[in-house]
């Protein structure tokens, strides 16, 4: 009998992981088993418990511990404000940021004629409800820059064309970019959207 | 085995964490699929986004092979599309359409040329259309089912022909048309490069020529539905009409 199976099978599992191969992996299973008390067994007790209760929120799609995330759930987001986001690192990407004091709505994923993702594979149809049922001022559609991104965010502006007022996310120079290293596309976009200072 | 060429960049999806498998439409190698390593990185995916035109290098030990590229951006289209409604869906039907008709690496040199300008005029959205509807036309006339449209199949005669025969792609005039006329497919005079081709003429040229792409190369291409992108864009110029 093998008497590492299962630190082996660790090691595996854990390669699988993004960001991590198998020498990286196995790196981590070395740290995690060193760090016993410390690393090791709470990691396994809140995967375990995570594992059990971790759910799409059934409002937003955001991922939380019960059937309504704590954002849905909090009555000071309800200021009529949705952002519309297309995965849920998206929206944690929003909240590491800390400005928008909204709710979120996640799709899922974006129209996609190559992957044939259309309209009824993502959480559109809910989006719609939402508008119609929470007293929504302004939807704001923060999707990618990208084809897939800007052809989904027109087909929402179609469905929700006169509900209510529909947003978008500029596009420009990031904080701390220098103009020399942008690409032609976002100084284009950066100077169409020029403000006056 | 290796070549380079541009094209026109019609697909990117990721592979594995860093790397993206694109597909190029190219002048001299048709469409064709390779690995692009840091594909999805922040340095390139903003460069790998349909429409682009590319540089490409491809290399792999043998020709079955995927195979890797290497890229550099020669023009972006993102910059019309994204700001632009009509531009955007006019480039996810071509894109859409070509990876949906095109086998992989076949040569379709004139396509390609027709393409290229075509995707150039985006953002003009007064000729696009009309553009657009040509280029279905040699999108047909490329994969084999191509209209004929010099001469009435009923009678022979060239004046007054405003139908195409559903069947055999052939123009019918007025008079050949008779009391099939409810069941052949307009004929607008734009289709035969006459008048001054108003949006009602170009939308009665989508039909026909939908027709033909969805009767004839889908169901030649294993009966598969027509990419959703087509008919989002004829929507759309539809709803721009009225």
């Amino acid at each position: 009998m093998n008497s590492t199976r299962d630190i082996d099978a660790l090691i595996d599992l854990m390669a699988k992981l993004p960001g991590l191969g198998p020498r990286s992996a196995r790196r981590a299973v070395l740290h995690l088993i060193r760090k016993r008390a410390l690393l090791l067994t709470p990691l396994a007790d809140l995967m375990q418990s995570v594992a059990v209760t971790a759910r799409e929120c059934l409002n937003c799609g955001n991922i939380g511990t019960s059937d309504v995330c704590d954002i849905c759930a909090s009555h000071k987001r309800g200021n009529g404000l949705i952002c519309v986001v297309e995965d849920v690192a998206d929206l944690w990407a929003m909240e590491r940021a800390g400005v928008f004091k909204g709710r979120y709505h996640v799709l899922g994923g974006t129209l996609s004629a190559l992957d044939a993702i259309g309209p009824e594979d993502l959480r559109i149809p809910k989006l719609v409800d939402r508008v119609a049922s929470e007293d929504i001022t302004e939807v704001i559609l923060a999707l990618n820059a990208t084809v897939d991104g800007q052809t989904t965010a027109h087909y929402i502006a179609d469905q929700l064309d006169g509900r209510t007022l529909l947003t978008t996310l500029a596009q420009g120079v990031p904080i701390g970019g220098e103009l020399d290293y942008l690409d032609d596309g976002t100084i284009t976009a950066a100077l169409n959207a020029r403000k006056s200072i | 085995m290796e070549w380079r060429d541009q094209g026109i960049l019609l697909s990117s999806r990721r592979h594995g964490e860093s790397a993206a498998i694109i597909e190029v439409f190219t002048p001299s190698m048709g469409r064709f699929a390779g690995v692009v390593h840091g594909g999805a990185s922040r340095r390139l995916a903003p460069i790998l986004q349909p429409g682009a035109q590319l540089d490409v290098a491809w290399r792999a030990r043998l020709a079955d092979h995927l195979g890797t590229y290497k890229v550099e951006l020669l023009r972006s289209r993102a910059v019309v599309s994204l700001s632009d409604r009509m531009a955007l869906a006019g480039l996810n039907t071509v894109t859409a359409l070509l990876m949906f008709c095109l086998p992989e690496r076949e040569v379709h040199g004139a396509l390609y040329a027709r393409t290229e300008a075509l995707l150039d005029l985006l953002g003009q959205n007064e000729v696009w259309p009309l553009a657009y509807l040509k280029w279905e036309l040699a999108l047909l006339e490329e994969t084999g089912f191509g209209l004929d449209l010099t001469a009435c199949a009923a009678t022979g005669g060239n004046d007054q022909l405003a139908y195409v025969s559903p069947r055999s792609g052939r123009a019918v005039s007025l008079s050949g048309a008779g009391e099939w006329a409810d069941r052949l497919l307009p004929l607008p005079p734009c289709l035969l490069g006459q008048g001054m081709a108003p949006d009602v003429e170009i939308l009665q040229g989508f039909e026909t020529t939908g027709f033909f792409l969805r009767e004839r190369l889908a169901v030649q291409l294993g009966n598969k539905p027509l990419p959703a992108a087509r008919q989002r864009f004829v929507d759309l110029f539809a709803a721009q009409m009225d």
